[in-house]
């Protein structure tokens, strides 16, 4: 299995998506310059988090625009899978492979934390380690991350099985006092209809060792990397 | 010629930051103000664009990547 | 052309005989870019002219260390071919004036001065010093300046692992921001400032100059007064997005051999960093400011070497060079101009539209800035307040959460949440312990990394406090496991003018130098911010340090937190009956007063030797070290990150207040197994280190017998609530 990162100026999340990627995977993963004409020939496509052109415009509009971003966009329609994290996650929003969008935190400030998730949507590629139900802890790291979509999406989300994740308690209960940042129907992550597009504002890179605090991630990437390999 | 894009959040979108601004006008004894949204301007020279294709060119430059119309309004005026 | 009267001089904050030192340098009178040059460079932020002949008698010497202060940061080796470089400044004025922008281009200044030298930074901390809590400013400076350091960082990528914050009413009118970078380069590839090789390139890199900052450097060496709010434009606006740019284009330029020297344009701009460069490399510079990229038209050439717009550099390429490092910088849409070259004229010219607009010396400017020994007076030492003159409260178990809800102990997290304190994905003790602790990318090393200072100790008796400061780093450090290297230090002091200020940093100073040299823990960078005064009220003296350590095993390394149940709880070093200083004297009894704690340095030396040894020994399941509130908070602090209890037995030789609340130094609380803690009595005997059996972990109260059990949930909720309800906007 071959595994590219996208990196745009400002993004910065790059190097830790490609460290997690791998450790699960024992190969190198390619790093591909947004400027560069041709994305190689990969099983799977990383969008990192971070600044891409310094959250200027609109989180995500401008690397959303960006020709690479056609490319993975043609990608992503032909059936290569795609995880898109934090600003991955806005930029795909931003380029239409996602529905929805993602506003500012109710809070207005910037939240870095563990947080516990619910699992919810069925999807052996992306969440094929947990049960549904189960409840998993990825750490967040956003000032934009308040998912915003109109009822009928949200209604089509929630009714095709497509809401990934949901900001939760240890427990599993999902409540406003668990919505970390005003998240409609408290969603920190979505799939495509198609399955193949997984985009979530926590970072399951983040989690990858128990030196680092956790391995809920390294489970999250071990299963991703079996599943396309 | 140029153009003066003016963005705002849809209605139905929470904006935050309108309501943290209606919050601190409030606080300083402005208490007429209800609510309050806000946006953002964007000043666009457009060089000598022929006056009748501004507006069109305009509205493409609106759509594909000054607004995000999932969340925001947008409305432009051409300035001379 | 501008006439240079007596009052554009003063304007400059130039003295009398200062000018007169101007006018004898160069033998005529200058213009008014050659002034406004002058000035800056011999404002106090740039020549340290009150504090030069003090901080010289500060150690900066020790075998790991491979560049001491003078350079844009220190370097420390920490072996396999590899250095951290780090240093911490303030940007204290820009910061009360504007928050958020202030605090935000102090960490871009911070992180330029460490990547200039060719290090990735890999860690940011902040200490932080704010009015009393309720002074009508402080929500606003609090927010402002959190989401500053915040907005900064984050966008970079940097991990922002921590800091202190204190509150005090002698911050009401200047508060401190102080911003400290920690970063990694190769031993072979640290970059330097000193200019050479005649007729080689001088290159400029990075952002466009404006009017931004026009006489930063020079605000931020004046006292404040009512009018200084209408100071505002002054204060640059920052752009981390261009910095994430040119930290990147530079490391890939420094990755090749193609730079001979390299400065940031920080506080004064273009001219400082062009005379430093030329100083230290004993050449001349000749400019063509119409080379110079610039964001506004119209500027003048007194405005282009005075801009701080942020987010530039100065480069020495060698010869033949320039189109390699061009094609980098275009790549990273960065703007790339060679502006100059290196000449044996030993002096600085600059033209314009074909004319000199200013002629130079650069030595004697550089070199005879003016250096004052300005008349101070010792601060009289006060008598150490015993704790039997105190009442020994009736609710111990209350006023323990009084302590731990006060504006001095309260958790901190509603600030660090709001910092990305884990992206590089090396972050392995993240904010709330005693240092945090990140791992040196690709291998088992981990660098420890604290702030500290306690500025009630530095007022009430400044050589206590000094050594104090630099202990607690010390002690920070060692309580994670970490051997630790060397400081950086951050001297915030009020006007330097006055004896009484001078001696504070006189004493502070000589403190210092005292607890280096015992610890062999010297200073490798720092920087100096005098006149933090409003209205003739000074600032506490605050020395904050910023000090750095060494895993070499980061599976070694050690955490507050109670591990288990059923473990053994110890306490290093010995407890008196002083209560003077006390964060519990200040919120019991709304005394500041009486002597601080006693420095003993050879205890200090030997209890943290003794701590450090038995956690890489693999003793040791939890430590920490005691401080504000002293041992009854320094419990609670463990069992909060544990989330589990403990119960305690303390000897009665001590009255109840003293024995929980007392803040003697050199102590350390430590939890083992109960077969190893015998080896620690055993090991500690023989090192003449006083250590004792406190208790026991378990449960979920923290109980000290006949004196106060309280469940672990209270002390959570009082220790979390107090900084999130200060910043509660009231019916939001």
């Amino acid at each position: 299995m071959k595994a590219a990162v996208i990196v745009f100026p400002g993004s910065n999340c790059d190097r830790d998506m490609k460290v997690a990627i791998e450790q699960s995977l024992g190969t190198p993963a390619h790093m591909v310059w947004h400027g560069d004409s041709d994305l190689p020939d990969v099983d799977l496509i990383a969008i990192p988090g971070g600044f891409s052109y310094g959250d200027y415009l609109r989180c995500g509009a401008i690397a959303g625009n960006s020709p690479i971003m056609r490319e993975v966009v043609k990608r992503a329609a032909s059936g290569t899978p795609v995880l898109a994290v934090c600003n991955g996650f806005q930029i795909a929003t931003e380029t239409g492979m996602l529905p929805g969008a993602l506003l500012r935190n109710a809070n207005q400030k910037f939240i870095c934390k563990d947080v516990d998730l619910k699992v919810v949507g069925e999807n052996k590629r992306f969440s094929g380690a947990f049960a549904s139900g189960q409840v998993v802890r990825f750490p967040v790291a956003h000032h934009d991350g308040n998912y915003f979509a109109d009822d009928e999406t949200l209604a089509r989300l929630e009714g095709e099985g497509l809401v990934a994740f949901k900001y939760a308690d240890a427990n599993g209960e999902v409540s406003d006092a668990t919505n970390i940042n005003g998240s409609r129907n408290n969603i920190a992550g979505i799939y495509n209809e198609a399955g193949n597009i997984l985009g979530l504002m926590p970072h399951p890179e983040r989690l990858i060792s128990e030196q680092l605090g956790g391995t809920d991630g390294k489970l999250f990437f071990d299963n991703l990397v079996n599943s396309l390999n | 010629m140029k153009a003066r894009v003016t963005i705002s959040l849809k209605n139905g979108v929470l904006d935050p930051q309108g309501k943290a601004i209606a919050h601190a006008l409030h606080g300083l004894g402005f208490d007429n103000v209800g609510e309050v949204r806000q946006g953002k301007v964007i000043e666009l020279d457009l060089g000598d664009i022929a006056a009748a294709d501004a507006p069109a060119e305009v509205e493409k430059m609106c759509t594909q990547l000054l607004a995000n119309t999932v969340i925001e309004n947008y409305e432009f005026e051409l300035l001379d | 052309m501008t006439e240079i009267t007596k009052e554009i001089v003063a304007e400059h904050g130039l003295s009398e005989s200062e000018y007169e030192r101007v006018l004898e340098i160069l033998g005529r009178e200058p213009n008014l870019t050659e002034l406004g040059i002058f000035s800056v460079m011999w404002s106090e932020h740039c020549s340290y002219k009150s504090s030069k002949k003090w901080l010289k008698t500060l150690p900066t010497e020790a075998p790991w260390v491979i560049c001491g202060p003078g350079e844009n940061a220190g370097v420390v080796d920490i072996g396999d071919g590899q250095a951290a470089i780090f240093k911490m400044e303030s940007h204290n004025h820009p910061s009360y004036i504007e928050p958020y922008q202030g605090a935000a281009t102090g960490v871009g200044g911070i992180l330029r001065d460490v990547f200039t030298m060719g290090a990735r930074p890999v860690a940011n901390m902040n200490a932080l010093r704010f009015g009393r809590p309720d002074h009508p400013k402080t929500r606003h400076l609090v927010s402002g300046v959190v989401s500053g350091i915040g907005g900064y960082g984050n966008c970079m990528g940097i991990p922002t692992v921590g800091g202190e914050t204190n509150f005090h009413a002698s911050y009401d009118g200047n508060i401190l921001v102080n911003a400290m970078t920690v970063g990694i380069a190769d031993t072979d590839k640290i970059f330097y400032s000193a200019a050479a090789g005649i007729g080689n390139p001088v290159v400029y890199v990075g952002s466009k100059t404006g009017r931004d900052g026009i006489h930063g450097a020079t605000m931020a060496s004046a006292e404040f007064d009512d009018d200084s709010e209408e100071k505002r434009p002054t204060v640059q606006v920052g752009d981390p997005f261009t910095e994430k740019l040119l930290l990147e284009a530079c490391l890939e330029l420094m990755a090749t051999d193609a730079i001979v020297a390299i400065q940031d344009m920080g506080a004064a701009g273009l001219t400082s960093s062009s005379f430093e460069m030329a100083d230290k490399g004993g050449v001349g510079i000749q400019i063509d400011l119409d080379n110079v990229p610039m964001r506004e038209e119209g500027m003048t050439p007194y405005e282009i070497m005075l801009s701080e717009s942020q987010e530039r550099m100065l480069m020495i390429l060698k010869p033949g060079r320039e189109d390699e490092a061009r094609a980098i910088f275009e790549k990273w849409e960065l703007d790339f101009a060679v502006i100059g070259k290196v000449t044996d004229t030993g002096k600085m010219v600059l033209t314009m539209h074909g004319d000199i607009v200013a002629d130079l010396p650069v030595a004697p400017l550089a070199d005879s800035a003016p250096e004052y020994d300005r008349p101070w007076v010792k601060t009289e030492a006060p008598a150490p307040l015993k704790a039997d003159t105190l009442p020994v409260p009736a609710d111990l178990g209350k006023t323990l959460l009084n302590l731990m809800g006060s504006s001095e102990i309260a958790s901190r997290k509603w600030i660090w949440e709001q910092y990305d304190h884990m992206v590089m994905g090396d972050t392995i003790q993240r904010p709330g312990g005693d240092a945090a602790v990140v791992r040196v990318h690709g291998t088992d090393k981990a660098l420890a990394i604290t702030t500290d200072c306690t500025p009630r100790y530095c007022y009430a008796d400044p050589e206590t406090g000094g050594a104090q400061a630099v202990a607690e780093t010390w002690r920070n450090l060692t309580a994670t496991g970490a051997d630790p290297l060397a400081i950086t230090d951050c001297m915030n002091f009020g006007n330097p003018e006055r004896p009484e200020i001078m001696g504070q940093f006189v004493g502070c100073i000589a403190g210092m130098k005292a607890a280096c040299n015992a610890l062999d823990y010297p200073v490798v960078s720092g920087n100096v911010s005098l006149y933090n005064e409003t209205n003739g009220t000074g600032i506490h003296p605050t020395p904050a340090i910023g000090g750095i350590g060494l895993l070499k095993q980061s599976s070694h390394m050690s955490t507050i937190a109670f591990k288990a149940d059923g473990e053994t709880i110890l306490l290093v070093g010995e407890t008196t009956d002083n209560m003077g200083q006390t964060i519990y004297l200040r919120e019991i009894e709304g005394r500041e007063e009486g002597a601080p704690p006693a420095i003993n340095l050879e205890q200090e030396r030997r209890n943290g030797d003794f701590v450090r040894a038995s956690i890489q020994a693999g003793l040791v399941t939890a430590s920490h070290d005691i401080s504000d509130g002293g041992l009854a908070v320094a419990l609670s602090e463990m069992a909060l990150a544990g989330d589990r209890g403990a119960t305690i037995t303390l000897e009665d030789s001590l009255p109840a207040h003293a024995a929980l609340f007392a803040e003697d130094q050199a102590r350390y609380v430590i939890t083992a197994t109960a077969e190893n803690a015998q080896t620690l009595l055993e090991n500690a005997k023989k090192a003449d280190v006083p250590l004792q059996i406190l208790g026991t972990t378990g449960h979920n109260e923290l109980k000290v017998t006949g004196m106060l059990a309280i469940s672990v949930s209270d002390i959570r909720q009082v220790h979390s609530q107090w900084l999130p309800d200060l910043m509660t906007v009231p019916g939001h």
